[in-house]
């Protein structure tokens, strides 16, 4: 698994520093909303799909282990071989496995945010296997040495100087920032690696239980070509990826896409069910399905937080988020950013390490409104937020208690339901106000300290109401 | 215990409440969706164009002199086609063509030429999604998955009367589910694009340039 360093708090303060990394942000996230919105003119229509996608996603979820089994059953009778994995470490050894047993080389992928989880890319390389991304963004993010910044568009971080720049330093092609003639330079680059390719690995959006079928969404046609060129196809998704019919699929697909990328639809939706057939001329001869884990049951096994797991990753609650907007994507210095990323990050690593995540909001509840699968996502950040400090239920729960934290709200909870108390605190803190510190740790850091009135409110309602029964 | 026993166990073992059928799902938001067959066509070629795709009407008669003149225009130097369909019959039986090329052999034996030497590839479509903009596309021995990915150009024939409203509609009218799927079904909606630098859209990343659509 990826590896979380230092804590939001941290990254988020160096990123902000930065404007740049603001502007670049700014600017596609202004404009992602507005397609978005242009996508859904008619509010009725939306609310009527979102219900329906919703359902069909809590009725997957209620049925995740049968589901999963009888998707095992229709892959396997359609001739694709299905692997399980608890961890990424798992994960990663299965795929590892398949490629030593066809002495391969060389990996093409098409864009899979599973396989950023599992850090593929990094483990097939230190096994002697190069593995290349293909999709435009991704494959720009693995030559500069970085990691996406944003589930769909993965080097949104970077404008157009900086990527010709980038693409003439690593490429050794003359600079250039027109973005045909860089578009042009990686397909003739990515043309060869396609046809060496040794295996193609692949993400899922949709995978059909009851046809055994592996849906992928994509605009550049790198899906394709990574799935049916090479000999052999290998997809990872996570167990939660599954629905259970092929009726369920349309409706998440136009919610996926005109959430996403305010696209009707794209470009490409292919659907797998099979291996190459006997007479058939293209295709892998061989599919395996590896499924993660990777903590989705820990997840599962609390009714509430089991939302998550409703997610169709179209980025929307990202593209929404103010907070995303400003810090970029990689302050969440995580796979998945932005608000689904402090849901599915803070219980995938635990609150140790990534406890801090859940309070990176300002509960405006953007996220929530704009789910196409009406994820309750602030309900479940607050949720977070308590399991942080005293919770049970997610990995490390608990981890972020502070002692002085937990004294000041247990007091505060005391004086404000004893009115003799309240009065007394109140008369207390109003006469002594010369006694506050203008400094007050962090919260003073790029804040003023508030000013105390000379009165209470309740005092001074007090004066008023006496004033008015004089008249 | 094996990994999949593990994850299985620990679903199980969580609570759940409402294991019983599938619930009846509304999907009139859908359903509702119709179009007679002139405003199908309308609203495909609307979706299409606005992705660059170039859509032409024509008609039983007059299609292979289309596709004559989408062949001059694009100074296409050969053209990928399977003479198993009865499209593909009438085009090796026709005159001024240019070269016509067959995807004979397995890809293993000529990947090199068809990734380096083909132009254009001509196929024909399962039918396709008024609402969407969508040809619907199911590769098989004759039209293999590759013809409508690797060559620059893809044109692709659509019969006027196999077009649906909406994809649900689609795998309805096909009964997809009893019929079984293919080994790879499509849905094709334009030529390759990507919108990865700057959001500035840019066609033809690793698929075709240039789709063209000839509707009969």
């Amino acid at each position: 698994m990826q590896k979380i360093n230092n804590s939001f708090n941290e990254r988020s303060h160096v990123e902000l520093q930065n404007p740049l990394i603001r502007s670049n942000f700014r600017r596609a996230m202004d404009g992602l909303m507005e397609k978005r919105r242009a996508q859904f003119p008619d509010e009725a229509e939306l609310s009527r799909l979102r219900d329906l996608a919703a359902a069909i996603r809590q009725n997957a979820l209620a049925k995740l282990p049968e589901l999963l089994e009888q998707l095992e059953t229709q892959c396997r009778l359609n001739g694709i071989q299905v692997h399980w994995a608890q961890t990424t470490d798992e994960a990663c050894e299965i795929v590892l496995q398949i490629a030593q047993k066809h002495d391969a080389r060389s990996i093409i992928k098409g864009k899979s945010m599973v396989s950023e989880e599992m850090d593929l890319n990094q483990f097939m390389v230190a096994h002697g296997i190069e593995c290349l991304e293909s999709d435009l963004g991704e494959y720009l993010v693995q030559i500069a040495g970085e990691t996406p910044s944003h589930i769909i568009m993965p080097v949104i971080h970077k404008n157009r100087e900086q990527i010709a720049q980038l693409m003439a330093d690593k490429h050794g092609t003359p600079y250039t920032d027109d973005v045909n003639a860089m578009t042009q330079n990686a397909r003739a680059l990515l043309r060869d690696k396609f046809m060496q390719a040794d295996i193609g690995i692949s993400g899922v959006n949709f995978a059909v239980a009851e046809s055994g079928t592996l849906c992928l969404v994509e605009n550049e046609g790198n899906g394709r070509m990574s799935t049916t060129t090479p000999p052999v196809h290998i997809a990872v998704m996570g167990i939660e990826k599954v629905v259970e019919r092929l009726e369920h699929v349309p409706p998440l697909l136009s919610l996926l896409t005109r959430s996403a990328t305010g696209q009707h639809i794209t470009t490409y939706f292919n659907m797998i069910t099979s291996p190459r057939k006997p007479g058939e001329k293209d295709g892998p001869g061989s599919i395996h399905l590896v499924l993660l884990d990777n903590e989705r049951t820990s997840m599962y096994s609390d009714a509430e937080l089991r939302d998550t797991l409703r997610c169709i990753r179209c980025g929307a609650c990202i593209n929404h988020c103010p907070v995303y907007t400003r810090v970029g994507g990689h302050a969440y210095g995580a796979v998945y950013p932005g608000p689904i990323g402090k849901l599915v990050t803070s219980q995938m690593y635990g609150m140790k390490l990534a406890g801090d995540l859940p309070t990176a909001c300002t509960l405006c509840g953007a996220c929530g409104e704009v789910c196409p699968v009406k994820i309750p996502i602030p309900d479940l950040l607050k949720r977070l937020r308590q399991e942080s400090v005293e919770g049970h239920t997610v990995k490390q729960a608990g981890a972020r208690k502070k002692l002085i934290e937990a004294m000041v709200w247990k007091t505060w909870a005391i004086l404000h339901r004893s009115p003799v108390l309240y009065r007394l605190m109140t008369w207390s803190v109003t006469r002594m106000r010369w006694m506050i510190p203008e400094k007050m740790g962090k919260w003073t850091v790029s804040r003023k300290m508030p000013e105390v009135a000379s009165r209470s409110l309740h005092e001074r309602l007090e004066v008023l109401h006496n004033e008015d029964t004089k008249i | 215990m094996t990994a999949r026993e593990a994850i299985l166990g620990r679903l199980r073992e969580s609570p759940r409440d409402s294991l019983v059928s599938t619930p009846q799902l509304d999907y009139s938001v859908i359903e509702e969706k119709t179009w007679d067959p002139e405003q199908r066509i309308a609203l495909l070629t609307d979706n299409m164009t606005s992705v660059k795709t170039e859509v032409y009407r024509s008609s039983k008669t007059g299609w292979l002199e289309q596709l004559r003149k989408i062949a001059r225009k694009k100074q296409l130097n050969n053209l990928l086609v399977s003479p198993e369909t009865p499209y593909g019959e009438a085009i090796f039986a026709a005159e001024d063509m240019p070269p016509l090329l067959q995807y004979e052999r397995p890809i293993e034996e000529w990947k090199q030429e068809l990734f380096g030497q083909v132009d254009a590839s001509f196929t024909t479509t399962f039918g396709a999604i008024a609402e969407t903009g969508s040809l619907v596309l199911w590769p098989d021995q004759h039209e293999p998955r590759l013809m409508s990915l690797v060559p620059l150009v893809h044109i692709a024939l659509l019969e006027a009367d196999s077009i649906e409203d909406t994809f649900l509609s689609f795998m309805r009218t096909h009964q997809w589910v009893q019929r079984g799927m293919p080994s790879n079904a499509l849905l094709i909606s334009g030529p390759s694009k990507t919108a990865d630098i700057e959001q500035t859209l840019a066609y033809g990343v690793h698929g075709p340039k240039e789709l063209i659509v000839i509707i009969v």
